[in-house]
C-alpha cells in the first residue's frame, strides 16, 4: 500500500470502521453470551427436574418391595429395577458396606464424596453435576426412607449422562459463532458506507481548501444537496470562498487601478517635461546674461526640471516593476568594464575607490546592473562620507558588488526602511537630491536577476550595501 | 549647417527642441504628423534634410510605421527615435522598424544633440581601404560605399553600412557588442546592446539568403559578431 493509503487508513475511515466493528462485536458477543447462558440453564434445569422426579418415583415404587436389611443380591436387584424406569441411567445403591450397581462396569467414582455426605447428613435428595473424562454427568442421590420412619441407611444414586444436553447447547454456541463473522463483516461494510458518506464531503472540502491555499480562489465544493451539518459546512465554505474571491478581486482591481494611475500620470508628465527640459537648457545657458534674481530663478527652474524628470523616470521604472512589465535583457558583459562605465558616465571615477578585477564575464542585464549600482553609489556619495568604495567579488555561485562609505552609517531605526519607497532617513533632508526611489529600484533590479541587496553598518563606521546576484558565468574570451 | 527634421505632434516639445537645435546651429524643419513628414521628405524640400528625429506616439500613423515607410521608399537618412514610454518592447520595435538610435523622453538638450551628432557622423562617407572586397558573391566597394550582391546593389542605411564595413574590415575577428557600440554608434552607454542586435538583424535581412542561418555575419554566442568565414 502506498504511503497515502496508509495515511488514509490511519485516518477517519479506519477509526470509523474499527469503532463499528468493535460495537458490533461487543453487542453480538454480549447478546449471544446471555442467550447461551439462559438457554443452557433452562435445558439443564428441565433435565434435572425430569431426572429428579423420575428418580424419586422409581425409588419410592421399588423400595416398597425391598426387604430390610438387604443382602447383596436384593440390593443389586433393587438397583436394576430402579434403573429400568430411568432410561440409560446407571443406578448405584449403597447400604452400609454393601454397594450394588445396575451396571457392574459402572464407574462409581462419579459419585463424589461431597454428594454422599450431603445425602447422608441432610437426609434428602441432592444432586451434583460432575465431569468425568470430558463428559458431563448429572448425579442424583437420595436416602431411602420408609413412611415416617428413621433413615434406613440405604442411599441410592442415579448417574445420567448430560452429553445430549451439552451437545444441544454447544450447537447453539456454534451457530452463534458462525453468525459472528458475517455480523462483523456487515458492520465493516456499513462502517465503510457510513465513512464514505461522511468522508466524501470532508475530503472534497479538504481538496477545495488546499486549492484555495494554493491560490485558486475560484475553487468550490460541489453543491451539497443534504440538510446535514456537512452540507451546511460545505455551503458555508462556498460562501466564504465567494466572499474572499470577491474581496481579493476588488483589491487586485484597486491595486491595478493604482498602478495604472501611476503609470498614466508619469506618462502624461513626460510630454510637458520633455518641452520643459529642452527649454530649461536655454534658460541655463543664458542665465549668465540675466539680472541676478532672474538668473537664480532660471537656474532653479532648470535644476528642478531635471529633478522632476528623474523622478518621473524613477516612477515609470517602479510602475514597470509593479506591473511585472520589467524584463531581463541578458547579455554577456565584463562586469568590471560595465561598472567602470557606470562610474565614468556619471563623472564619479575620481570620487570612488574602485576595486574591479577584470575577467569577470557574467550574463546579466547590463542596463539594470548599471542602474542598481549607480543608485547605490549615488546614495553613498550623497549621504555617506568619502572615501566611497566599489568592489566586485565572485565567490562560488554568486557575484557580490559592495558599495561602502566612511560616513556615520545609518541609524539602527532606519536600516529596515532603507529600501522603502520615498523613505527619507532624515526629514531635514527631504529636499535632498534623488527621488527616494533609488534604493527601491536598485533592489527590484537585483531581484529581477534573482539576487538581493543587504545593508549593514561597518564596524569601522560607514554603511555597506551588498548586492548579491547568482553568477551566470560567461563563456569567456577564449570562446571567440 | 546640418539640416534636421523634427517629427513631433506636441507643439511645446516641438518648439522647445526647435529652439535648442536652432541655437546650436542646426537648420530645423518640423512636422506635426507622420503623413506630413513623409510628404515633406519625398518632396523637393526633403533633399536637404540629413536626419529625422521621430516621435513614436503620433496621431494617425505612428512612428514605427513612418520609419518602415521611409525605409521602404529607399531613404537612407538616419532616424533618431523619441520614445515617450521607454518600455523595452517599444524600443526594440522602434529599432527593428529601422531606427538608428533611440532617446527616451524627457531628454536633456545636450544628450539629444550628442545623439544627433553621432548619427550624422555615422552617415558621413567612410573611407578606410580604397579597395573592392569580394566575399562569395558579396562585393563591398569601400571607396564608392556601395554593396552589391551577385550584381544586385543593396540599399543600406548608414548605420547598417557602417556595421558591415566595421565587421568586414577584419574578417574572422570577433567584435563584442560593446566594441561595435563604441566604434559605430560612438555611444558611451554600455547597456544598449539592443542597438547592435537590431542593426545586425536588419542587415542580415538584406544580406543573407536565409537570415536564420547567416553566412556573412555570424553570431558568436555570448560574445558578439564576426564577419565570415565565407
Amino acid at each position: 500500500m502506498t504511503l497515502g493509503g496508509w495515511r488514509a487508513w490511519g485516518g477517519l475511515r479506519a477509526r470509523l470502521v474499527v469503532a463499528f466493528v468493535l460495537v458490533a462485536l461487543v453487542s453480538a458477543v454480549t447478546a449471544t453470551g446471555l442467550a447461551y447462558r439462559e438457554s443452557r440453564t433452562a435445558v439443564l434445569d428441565r433435565k434435572q427436574d425430569a431426572v429428579r422426579s423420575d428418580f424419586r418415583g422409581r425409588v419410592e415404587q421399588v423400595a416398597a418391595d425391598l426387604s430390610m436389611p438387604p443382602d447383596e443380591v436384593s440390593l443389586t436387584r433393587f438397583a436394576v429395577s430402579v434403573a429400568e424406569g430411568l432410561g440409560d441411567a446407571v443406578v448405584v445403591a449403597e447400604y452400609r458396606s454393601l454397594t450394588a450397581s445396575s451396571d457392574a462396569s459402572a464407574d462409581r467414582t462419579r459419585i463424589s464424596r461431597s454428594l454422599r455426605d450431603a445425602v447422608r447428613d441432610r437426609n434428602r435428595m441432592s444432586l451434583q453435576r460432575v465431569e468425568r473424562h470430558g463428559s458431563p454427568y448429572l448425579v442424583v442421590g437420595t436416602p431411602v426412607t420408609f413412611a415416617s420412619g428413621p433413615p434406613s441407611g440405604l442411599d441410592v444414586f442415579a448417574i445420567t449422562s448430560l452429553r445430549a444436553e451439552e451437545d444441544d447447547t454447544a450447537a447453539i454456541l456454534d451457530s452463534v459463532r458462525d453468525g459472528l463473522l458475517p455480523v462483523v463483516l456487515l458492520a465493516a461494510v456499513l462502517a465503510l458506507l457510513a465513512a464514505r458518506t461522511v468522508l466524501r464531503p470532508v475530503r472534497e472540502l479538504g481538496r477545495a481548501t488546499r486549492r484555495h491555499a494554493a491560490g485558486d480562489l475560484t475553487s468550490r465544493v460541489a453543491a451539497p444537496s443534504g440538510r446535514d451539518e456537512l452540507a451546511d459546512l460545505a455551503r458555508d465554505f462556498n460562501r466564504t470562498a465567494e466572499a474572499l474571491e470577491k474581496s481579493v478581486a476588488e483589491l487586485r482591481e484597486q491595486e491595478a487601478r493604482a498602478r495604472r494611475f501611476v503609470a498614466d500620470v508619469s506618462h502624461e508628465l513626460r510630454t510637458p517635461l520633455a518641452a520643459m527640459t529642452m527649454v530649461a537648457t536655454v534658460l541655463d545657458e543664458d542665465a549668465g546674461q540675466l539680472p541676478p534674481d532672474a538668473a537664480r530663478a532660471a537656474r532653479t527652474v532648470s535644476a528642478e526640471t531635471a529633478r522632476l524628470a528623474r523622478l518621473v523616470d524613477d516612477l515609470m521604472e517602479m510602475s514597470r516593476f509593479d506591473s511585472g512589465a520589467a524584463r531581463l535583457n541578458l547579455g554577456e558583459v565584463d562586469l568590471a568594464e560595465t561598472l567602470r562605465g557606470t562610474l565614468a558616465l556619471r563623472g564619479w571615477t575620481s570620487r570612488v575607490h574602485a576595486q574591479l578585477p577584470s575577467g569577470l564575464r557574467a550574463v546579466v542585464d547590463a542596463r539594470r546592473v548599471d542602474v542598481a549600482v549607480a543608485n547605490l553609489v549615488g546614495n553613498a556619495l550623497r549621504h555617506g562620507a568619502p572615501p566611497v568604495s566599489l568592489k566586485v567579488v565572485a565567490a562560488g555561485e554568486r557575484v557580490t558588488v559592495e558599495v561602502a562609505d566612511r560616513g556615520p552609517g545609518l541609524p539602527p531605526e532606519v536600516l529596515p526602511h532603507v529600501f522603502d519607497r520615498f523613505y527619507k532617513a532624515d526629514s531635514a533632508r527631504a529636499r535632498s537630491e534623488g527621488s527616494g526611489l533609488g534604493t527601491a529600484i536598485a533592489l527590484e533590479n537585483a531581484r529581477l536577476h534573482g539576487g538581493s541587496i543587504d545593508v549593514a553598518n561597518r564596524a569601522g563606521g560607514g554603511a555597506v550595501f551588498t548586492l548579491r546576484m547568482p553568477w551566470r558565468r560567461g563563456c569567456g574570451e577564449g570562446d571567440a | 549647417m546640418p539640416h534636421v527634421l523634427l517629427i513631433e505632434d506636441d507643439a511645446s516639445v516641438r518648439d522647445g527642441m526647435e529652439l535648442v537645435l536652432r541655437r546650436h546651429g542646426y537648420a530645423v524643419d518640423t512636422a506635426a504628423s507622420g503623413e506630413h513628414a513623409l510628404a515633406l521628405l519625398a518632396g523637393p524640400a526633403g533633399h536637404g534634410i540629413e536626419l529625422a528625429v521621430l516621435d513614436l506616439m503620433l496621431p494617425g500613423m505612428d512612428g514605427f510605421e513612418v520609419c518602415r515607410r521611409l525605409r521602404a521608399s529607399g531613404s537612407a537618412i538616419p532616424v533618431v527615435m523619441l520614445t515617450a514610454r521607454g518600455d523595452d518592447s517599444d524600443i526594440v520595435r522602434g529599432l527593428e522598424a529601422g531606427a538608428d538610435d533611440y532617446v527616451v523622453k524627457p531628454v536633456t538638450a545636450p544628450v539629444l544633440e550628442a545623439r544627433i551628432r553621432a548619427a550624422l557622423r555615422r552617415a558621413e562617407p567612410v573611407r578606410r581601404r580604397p579597395d573592392e572586397d569580394t566575399y562569395a558573391g558579396l562585393v563591398i566597394d569601400r571607396a564608392g560605399l556601395t554593396v552589391t550582391k551577385r550584381g544586385t546593389p543593396l540599399a543600406l542605411p548608414p548605420t547598417e553600412l557602417r556595421v558591415l564595413l566595421e565587421l568586414s574590415a577584419s574578417p574572422g575577428q570577433v567584435f563584442s557588442r560593446e566594441q561595435l557600440l563604441r566604434s559605430v554608434w560612438e555611444h558611451d552607454f554600455l547597456g544598449d546592446s539592443r542597438l547592435v542586435d537590431a542593426a545586425v538583424g536588419r542587415l542580415r535581412a538584406k544580406l543573407e539568403d536565409v537570415p536564420a542561418r547567416p553566412v556573412y555575419i555570424q553570431t558568436v554566442r555570448g560574445f558578439g559578431y564576426r564577419f565570415g568565414p565565407v
